[in-house]
C-alpha cells in the first residue's frame, strides 16, 4: 500500500513536468500525458476506499444498528459479486429503476431506518470530510471487477428509463447550448488536451462506463457515478443535478446499457 | 407432423394476447416525451447563477434535440439559420474589429457561467477548449475546426470580417445545430468582446495569422 501511495505521488509530479514537456511540442506534450496515465495505474488509492467500504457494509449502523449485509443490489438479499454489472435494473419492491446509489439510500432508509433525507446527505467528499456513500460504491463496484456489463431492458420501466436516457443525452439547454452529444457524440474529439469518449458508440461508451467509478489524483478523493453525471451538466452550464433523481438514472440506464458486453473494470485511476 | 405442430400453434395463439399486454405497456413516443418534460425540472435544483430556466428550450434547442445529433433536413436548417441570423445586433457604430489581445484572454478564459463561478468574476469563450487558434498554444481542442491563420486563409475583407461578427455572435445563423455557443445571442460575451475576438482571428497582426 505504502508503494502504491509512492507511486501515486510520482504520477502527480509528472503533471507538474507537463508544462515542460509541452515546450516541446504538441506530440511530445499528449505522450507525456499517456505516460503520467500509464504510471497512475501503478497503484490505486481507491483500495482504500474499498476496504473503508467492505467495513461499513458490514458494520451495524443507523437508528435500527442494522448492517447493508442483506441489501438486496438486485441478484437477490446479500450477493454483492456481480450486481453492479447489471444496474441499473428494475426493483419491483420500490416500483422504480435504481441507478447502485438510489439502491443504497433504498436500503440505507428500509434497513437501518435512516430518513431519506439523511441516507442522501452529502453523497461527495470532500477535503474536510469522508462520505460513507464513496466508500459504499468502491466496495461494491470492486465486486463487479472483471465481470461482463449486462444490463436489461426487459422491464417496460427499464426501457422507458433508456429512451428517456437517450432523450436527456441530447438535451440541449442552457446558456450555452450545449448536450452530453456536444462534447461526447463523436469519435476522437478533444477538450484542450483531453480525450472524449464517443459514448454513443459501443466502443466509447464500454471504456468510458466501465471505468468509472475512479479515484481522481486532482481531487484526492473516489468519485462516484452520480458525481460524473453531476459535474458534467455543471460544465454544461445547467442547475444542479439533483442527487439520484430520475433524470440521473434515466441516463446512467442508456449510458450502462450502452456498455453491455465489456468487462467492468473499476474503480480506476483517473487524471 | 401435423398433429403435434397443433398443440404449438395453439400456444402461441393463445400466448398472443399476452404479448400484445407486454408490448402495450411499453412506452411509446409520446409518452416518453411528455415524461421527459416532467422529469426534467424534477431533477434539476438551482444552484448559484444557474437558475431552473436554463431548461427552457428555445425553438433552436428544442428542434436540434431532436435530431438527436443528426443534420436536419435542408428545409428545417434553413428555418433555423434565418431566425438566428435575425437574431443578430450589430454594432451602431459599424466597427467590428477590437483589440486582438484582448480577444487572446477570452479564448483562453475558460471560467463563466458555471454555478460554481463567481457571477461577478471573468466570463470568457474558452476558445481553445474546442479549437487551434494561435500556434503557441499547444493546449487546444479538436471538437471544432483549426481556425490557425483564419484570416490570413480567407483574406482580410469586410465580409469576411462580417461573417465572423456574425458567428462568434449567433453560430446557428450559419450553420443550424452546431456545437458552438451563441456567444453574443445569449449573452455570454459583450458586443466589445465579441468584436476582440473578431480581432484576435481577422487582424493582421495577431499570432493566429503569422
Amino acid at each position: 500500500m505504502r508503494a502504491s501511495y509512492r507511486r501515486a505521488a510520482q504520477g502527480v509530479v509528472c503533471v507538474f513536468m507537463l508544462g515542460a514537456a509541452a515546450a516541446l511540442g504538441q506530440g511530445s506534450a499528449v505522450d507525456e500525458i499517456a505516460k503520467y496515465r500509464a504510471a497512475l495505474q501503478d497503484g490505486n488509492p481507491a483500495e482504500l476506499w474499498e476496504a473503508r467500504g467492505e467495513g461499513l457494509w458490514k458494520q451495524k449502523r443507523g437508528p435500527k444498528n442494522a448492517s447493508l449485509e442483506s441489501c438486496d443490489l438486485g441478484l437477490g438479499a446479500g450477493v454483492v459479486k456481480g450486481a453492479y454489472a447489471q444496474l441499473p435494473k428494475y426493483f419491483a419492491d420500490a416500483d422504480r429503476v435504481m441507478d447502485l446509489e438510489t439502491r443504497i439510500v433504498w436500503c440505507m432508509v428500509t434497513l437501518q431506518g435512516y430518513t431519506e433525507a439523511d441516507a442522501k446527505k452529502g453523497p461527495f467528499g470532500g477535503p474536510d470530510r469522508k462520505a460513507d456513500m464513496e466508500a459504499y460504491v468502491a466496495y461494491v463496484t470492486s465486486e463487479s471487477r472483471g465481470i461482463k456489463m449486462n444490463v436489461s431492458l426487459r422491464h417496460p420501466k427499464e426501457e422507458e428509463a433508456f429512451r428517456l436516457g437517450e432523450k436527456m443525452f441530447y438535451f440541449r439547454g442552457g446558456t450555452h447550448d450545449f448536450a452530453c452529444a456536444t462534447c461526447h457524440g463523436e469519435d476522437a474529439k478533444r477538450i484542450r488536451l483531453q480525450d472524449l469518449p464517443n459514448l454513443t458508440q459501443t466502443e466509447g461508451a464500454q471504456k468510458a462506463y466501465t471505468t468509472w467509478p475512479a479515484y481522481r489524483v486532482s481531487q484526492g478523493e473516489l468519485r462516484t457515478f452520480q458525481w460524473r453525471l453531476n459535474d458534467c451538466f455543471r460544465q454544461q452550464r445547467f442547475p444542479e443535478l439533483v442527487y439520484t433523481s430520475d433524470a440521473s438514472i434515466a441516463l446512467t440506464t442508456f449510458l450502462a446499457r450502452n456498455a453491455n458486453g465489456a468487462a467492468f473494470d473499476a474503480p480506476a485511476i483517473k487524471r | 407432423m401435423q398433429s403435434r405442430l397443433l398443440p404449438l400453434v395453439l400456444a402461441a395463439v393463445i400466448a398472443a394476447p399476452a404479448i400484445l399486454i407486454a408490448c402495450a405497456t411499453a412506452p411509446n413516443d409520446a409518452e416518453v416525451n411528455a415524461k421527459a418534460t416532467s422529469m426534467l425540472k424534477a431533477s434539476f435544483k438551482e444552484q448559484g447563477q444557474a437558475k431552473l430556466d436554463r431548461l427552457d428550450q428555445d425553438d433552436t434547442q428544442k428542434v436540434c434535440s431532436e435530431y438527436a445529433g443528426r443534420a436536419p433536413p435542408k428545409d428545417v436548417a434553413e428555418r433555423i439559420e434565418k431566425a438566428n441570423l435575425a437574431t443578430i445586433k450589430w454594432p451602431a457604430d459599424g466597427k467590428l474589429l477590437g483589440d486582438w489581445t484582448n480577444g487572446e484572454t477570452i479564448a483562453q478564459e475558460g471560467r463563466g457561467m458555471q454555478y460554481s463561478d463567481d457571477p461577478k468574476g471573468p466570463v470568457g469563450a474558452n476558445c481553445y477548449a474546442c479549437h487551434q487558434l494561435a500556434p503557441q498554444e499547444l493546449s487546444y481542442g479538436t471538437i471544432g475546426p483549426s481556425l490557425y491563420q483564419f484570416g490570413k486563409l480567407r483574406g482580410y475583407t469586410d465580409e469576411i470580417r462580417k461573417y465572423t461578427y456574425g458567428k462568434i455572435y449567433n453560430a446557428d445563423a450559419y450553420s443550424a445545430c452546431t456545437n458552438m455557443p451563441r456567444f453574443g445571442h445569449k449573452g455570454i460575451l459583450t458586443e466589445q468582446q465579441v468584436r476582440d475576438v473578431v480581432a484576435l482571428l481577422m487582424d493582421p497582426a495577431s499570432p493566429v495569422n503569422k
